[in-house]
């Protein structure tokens, strides 16, 4: 059957355009579906951008609703918090700024991750699209969010002349990817769980509020005093770490990046056995 | 040449109903009976499709027939690569371009344009290709300057023609349908009717799945009979029919 295709030069054929269930393994396949989905940003950007453009086509500042909601809490918590913790404004409104951003950001996608493949079933069970590009169309679009809610944190420094340096700024962007990597497995995973157990999402929810409180987002994590060892158990903390901490002019800790780097491995490693697993069972589940 | 082949291939389902889509009554009943593999008796299964053959080729046009539950949309969804047989093997060679949903992705905010190139986006046609063909898919819809307006605005029967000329804009080289497409608007009628035609006359290989007996005839040059997930009867559109027609009567008397 493959030499006929050979003979036919009429038609220029894609790799996409041969579609064989048994030609190699589940894994090879899922490697495949990653590779694919990547592949193929022109349209998962397209059609993440296109989604921020319809939540907000009929109002005049678009995204930048949620900046001005987010400046808004980051000033008001920022005066109570401030105030309780006595720190000076200063000290505390970049950290809160860049802290609640990247929070939002991580609560956002998890919880769209949870919801992924379920809110988007009828262009599963229409056509044959690999899994992972629905995935990062939802962290596209979130991360899309996540830089406008960034502007904040520009403003704040702006008003109180902070400048992270060249360099610190290259290490925090360095710092979103590797919290990005990490965003990947996570959706995927927990897009796939979502998908099969349908009480998993309301779960996540509630962890994602839950950890919001042990996460040192409004609080510093120097009030923990000898208690700071505790924070080295929150995955989460390093990976804001490794983007707070060089937007504010201090170098994040070896330690931030060396959990977010065994995360991101262990985590792309359980998540792929399972996708390798189950992939091809998302769309019976929906 | 396009061409599919399907050997043996079964595609199971698995029924999750109610407990069994629930993380906590899972866990709850593998701790409680100790054995995980309790579960298996709990789970329904459905064969929709089992040890299924086929082979189509360049020119065939094929007509689904079969009762409710038959194995039809099965079928056509593990043909479009949307399930994956649980057993056996598929082979697909050529672009793919499934038609269940004509409404597919459209987007009521977005502008009729915008709704065009989303769609093409989807089937994975180049950006380049979708605008060359726009004047021509634009001209069919009759839609003029509404094409820049969001679908919100259009009447029930302009949101139909934008999908329909969205939707017949590509060039298919394997056809798959679910229920032939059915405009009701007299006046697009044998406009849609004649583009549809041409639509599948284009395609290399076409399965549509459809109760309409006309349609059949004037449509597929083959008919496949599926019952209960399995193939009854596969041959020339007027034998297949007689034989269906036979095995029906004989259920009526």
């Amino acid at each position: 059957m493959t030499s006929e295709s050979m003979t036919a030069p009429r038609l220029r054929r894609r790799s996409t355009d041969i579609y064989d269930s048994g030609d190699r393994s589940q894994a090879e396949r899922a490697w495949e579906d990653l590779l694919e989905g990547g592949g193929r940003w022109r349209l998962w950007s397209k059609l993440g951008w296109h989604d921020i453009r319809k939540r907000y086509r009929r109002s005049v500042l678009g995204p930048f609703w949620l900046t001005l909601s987010m400046a808004v809490m980051v000033a008001s918590l920022g005066l109570i918090y401030g105030t309780l913790f006595r720190l000076d404004l200063e000290n505390y409104l970049p950290f809160l700024a860049i802290g609640l951003a990247t929070w939002t950001f991580i609560a956002s996608f998890l919880n769209e991750g949870c919801t992924s493949f379920i809110d988007l079933e009828p262009l599963i069970k229409n056509v044959r699209i690999p899994m992972s590009l629905h995935i990062l169309r939802v962290l596209w679009r979130n991360l899309i969010i996540y830089v406008h809610n960034i502007v904040i944190f520009a403003g704040v420094a702006v008003i109180f002349g902070i400048w992270p340096g060249v360099g610190g700024i290259l290490l925090a962007v360095a710092g979103l990817g590797l919290l990005l990597v990490n965003a990947g497995w996570i959706m995927l995973l927990c897009g796939i769980i979502c998908t099969r157990f349908r009480d998993v999402p309301p779960i996540v929810a509630s962890v994602i509020q839950l950890l919001f409180f042990v996460t040192p987002v409004m609080w510093k994590p120097e009030l923990l005093g000898d208690r700071r060892y505790l924070m080295a158990l929150n995955p989460l903390y390093h990976l804001i770490e490794a983007i707070r901490a060089p937007l504010l002019g201090q170098l994040p800790g070896w330690e931030n990046w060396a959990v977010g780097l065994l995360l991101a491995v262990a985590g792309w490693a359980f998540t792929f056995a399972v996708f390798a697993r189950f992939r091809k069972r998302i769309a019976y589940w929906l | 040449m396009a061409s599919i082949h399907l050997n043996d291939v079964s595609v199971d389902f698995v029924l999750y109903q109610g407990s069994a889509r629930s993380l906590k009554k899972t866990l709850l009943r593998s701790s409680t009976s100790g054995v995980l593999k309790h579960d298996a008796h709990h789970r329904v299964t459905v064969k929709a499709l089992s040890n299924f053959s086929l082979t189509l080729e360049h020119g065939d046009r094929v007509g689904l027939i079969g009762g409710n539950g038959a194995g039809k949309t099965t079928l056509l969804r593990v043909l479009a690569g949307v399930y994956e047989p649980t057993a056996g093997r598929i082979r697909v060679e050529g672009r793919v371009t499934p038609l269940f949903d004509i409404g597919l992705g459209l987007d009521m905010d977005a502008s009729g344009y915008d709704n065009i190139r989303m769609r093409a986006a989807y089937f994975g046609i180049d950006a380049d290709e979708v605008e060359r063909k726009m004047d021509d898919i634009a001209a069919f819809t009759e839609l003029g300057d509404y094409l820049n307006l969001p679908v919100r605005t259009y009447s029930a029967g302009m949101t139909l023609r934008l999908a329909f000329a969205a939707a017949t804009s590509v060039d298919p080289e394997i056809l798959l349908m679910d229920e032939w497409l059915a405009v009701s608007d007299t006046k697009f009628l044998e406009k849609a009717q004649r583009r549809a035609e041409g639509f599948v006359n284009r395609s290399s290989i076409m399965v549509v799945a459809s109760h309409v007996e006309d349609v059949l005839k004037r449509l597929c040059n083959k008919l496949l009979w599926l019952e209960r997930g399995t193939i009854q009867r596969f041959g020339p559109v007027d034998e297949v029919l007689v034989a269906y027609h036979a095995q029906s009567a004989g259920r009526l008397s």
